[in-house]
């Protein structure tokens, strides 16, 4: 190939793209903050305490999410219900409730470790702050209001989003946890303020599903949790996804 | 010559120079708004509807920025470079006419208005000689510095220029034998008129690119490394020489630099467009239009043609990779200067023939 049809290639492809820009679908920028992205279901974005359909707190104080975080970023302490006034529908409740959002690595183990499905992600990602105080989120932020409504750190700053902190977690509307069919489309989370029961997550298996499966979706164990409540007609331990290696 | 007449040369002296100042706030953001697009991206959006006064914030915050000057430069020379840029630079383009002239009548006394600075006899000369005196200013930049990058910039500069100024010349020698003048409202006049061909005359104008395509291509060639544009930048090639002879300027004196690009830019496409593409010429509607139309749409065709070469000169910047030291040198005396003078020998011969025959006849 000679200099000449060589320049003419390159000069070519620059034309193919310029037209396809300005007259085609070869844009693929987005024009952010104006414009947001559509972010995957599952987004690790800035974390909320939820609170049950009546009001009540979820987090109990376990500090579960403590312990289980590998950053060492969450501080929680617990504290006795009031016996008058309860706070959460347990023993205890989360009387100081602090990450440190500088020191979190979005890992989310703190929602796995929940056993209330208090904490969950949002899909909030513009956490900056102007000093490092601020980074410290406590329960006045991360915690939403009695309708559900979840806070901001700066309410009045222009770029608050706060309807990308409403997007529920796409960790807790996952069903078939262990890639069991049967467990597909199995509600297995309490009831959230302001939200009620989120539905479960749309097309996990794109396996072809065969008569056994389909029979047990007919049976779906309710309110068990799956790993004690496994219907006898389940697919086999050696399908795939199957293992108990977690 | 009376006080009219005067003030007719001022008003078209400040017309040229607004003209220029606002092609360049123009060209700079067409510039980032193509390559944006070539390259897939928005580009600059937010100054203005489609960020047309982009170049405007630009311009305002290099005009309130620190000018900077460093210990080592040759204070005199380093503070004169960039007005010695952008001089040659506005200047150049005065003797290019952009629109058809027209008469005003002022207390009686009929007076013929050329859209031009100045119609100058000599006019293609003195282009040439305003474009090799442009070199100055980079070549003193880049000395005055004190500092090696810029240095290596204006020794670039130097070889780079001299070989294609060359060329350049070379390839408007035919131009000048083709149609007898030296003056640029003569050229565009004779490209005005409908060829005639077999004894037909046909519907397109005598452009002289019809018959000196190939000056053409060794104009634009030259015309795109005199101006230091890619895939001719290595004057300022910022991955080899940080940015070459404007390295050490910053604020309103960097500002300059870039203007004095811009208006090179603008005016080698208008010189193209002017010499070869018929200039202002085009259809005028002459009586079927209102005559404010017919007396403006020259200076339409003229920008037209204009910013066809200018779209090329952009399109070129996002396509090719910068060319190696001696790649360029090569190309300049080993293709374009032998290119242009066979080319040279043979259209004057063929104008001797037309004119004289053939000698032994």
């Amino acid at each position: 190939m000679g200099p000449v049809e060589a320049m003419m290639k390159g000069m070519a492809v620059t034309l193919r793209q310029f037209v396809s820009t300005v007259f085609g679908k070869g844009l693929v920028t987005i024009k952010y903050p104006a414009e947001m992205r559509e972010k995957p279901q599952r987004f690790h974005g800035r974390h909320v305490l939820n609170r049950y359909e009546d009001g009540m707190e979820k987090c109990i104080g376990c500090e579960l999410c403590a312990g289980a975080c590998p950053a060492h970023c969450i501080y929680v302490r617990g504290a006795d219900n009031p016996e008058d006034a309860p706070i959460s529908p347990g023993e205890r409740f989360g009387f100081i409730y602090e990450i440190n959002l500088l020191r979190c690595i979005f890992c989310g183990l703190c929602v796995e470790a929940c056993p209330t499905e208090a904490i969950t992600h949002s899909q909030l990602f513009e956490m900056s702050t102007t000093n490092r105080a601020d980074a410290i989120y406590t329960k006045t932020e991360l915690l939403v209001d009695r309708d559900g409504t979840p806070n901001h750190m700066f309410e009045s700053d222009r770029f608050a989003d706060l309807t990308e902190l409403a997007k529920a977690d796409g960790w807790m509307r996952a069903t078939s946890p262990q890639g069991r069919v049967a467990y597909e489309g199995v509600v297995a989370w309490t009831a959230s303020a302001g939200v009620g029961v989120r539905s479960p997550e749309a097309g996990q298996s794109q396996a072809p599903v065969d008569d056994q499966s389909e029979a047990a979706v007919d049976d779906p164990p309710d309110d068990d949790p799956p790993d004690d409540a496994l219907p006898d007609d389940a697919p086999p331990d050696d399908a795939p996804g199957d293992g108990d290696d977690h | 010559m009376d006080a009219i007449d005067l003030l007719l040369i001022l008003a078209r002296v400040v017309m040229v120079f607004s003209l220029l100042m606002v092609v360049t706030l123009l060209l700079v953001w067409f510039e980032r708004k193509i390559v944006a697009d070539m390259q897939n991206r928005v580009g600059p959006d937010r100054a203005g509807p489609w960020g047309i006064l982009q170049t405007l914030a630009d311009g305002m915050k290099l005009f309130f920025k620190e000018q900077i000057t460093p210990r080592k430069v040759q204070l005199g020379l380093y503070l004169a470079a960039p007005m010695l840029a952008v001089i040659p630079a506005f200047l150049m383009f005065m003797v290019i006419p952009f629109g058809k002239p027209f008469t005003l009548t002022i207390n009686g006394v009929a007076r013929s208005i050329p859209l031009q600075g100045a119609d100058i006899n000599v006019g293609l000369l003195y282009i040439l000689a305003m474009s090799s005196v442009a070199v100055y200013a980079i070549v003193l930049a880049g000395w005055s510095s004190g500092s090696k990058y810029p240095l290596l910039g204006g020794v670039r500069a130097t070889a780079q220029s001299i070989s294609y100024e060359a060329a350049m010349g070379l390839s408007l020698v035919p131009v000048v034998l083709y149609t007898g003048s030296m003056r640029l409202s003569e050229i565009v006049a004779a490209q005005s008129a409908s060829l005639v061909f077999l004894g037909r005359e046909l519907p397109i104008t005598t452009w002289n690119v019809l018959v000196l395509s190939p000056s053409f291509v060794i104009f634009f060639i030259a015309a795109v490394a005199e101006t230091n544009r890619a895939p001719f930048d290595l004057v300022e090639a910022e991955q080899e020489i940080v940015g070459g002879f404007h390295t050490e300027y910053s604020g309103l004196r960097f500002a300059l630099f870039f203007l004095a690009e811009y208006i090179n830019m603008f005016t080698m496409s208008a010189l193209a467009v002017t010499l070869f593409f018929g200039g202002w010429s085009g259809p005028t509607f002459e009586g079927t239009v209102p005559l404010l139309v017919s007396g403006i749409l020259p200076t339409v065709w003229f920008l037209a043609k204009v910013i066809v070469f200018l779209f090329i000169f952009v399109w070129l910047r996002a396509s090719l990779p910068r060319m190696r030291y001696d790649q360029l040198m090569m190309l300049g005396w080993k293709r374009l200067i032998p290119a242009a003078l066979a080319w040279l020998f043979f259209i004057s011969g063929a104008l001797a023939y037309r004119e004289f025959g053939f000698p032994w006849s």
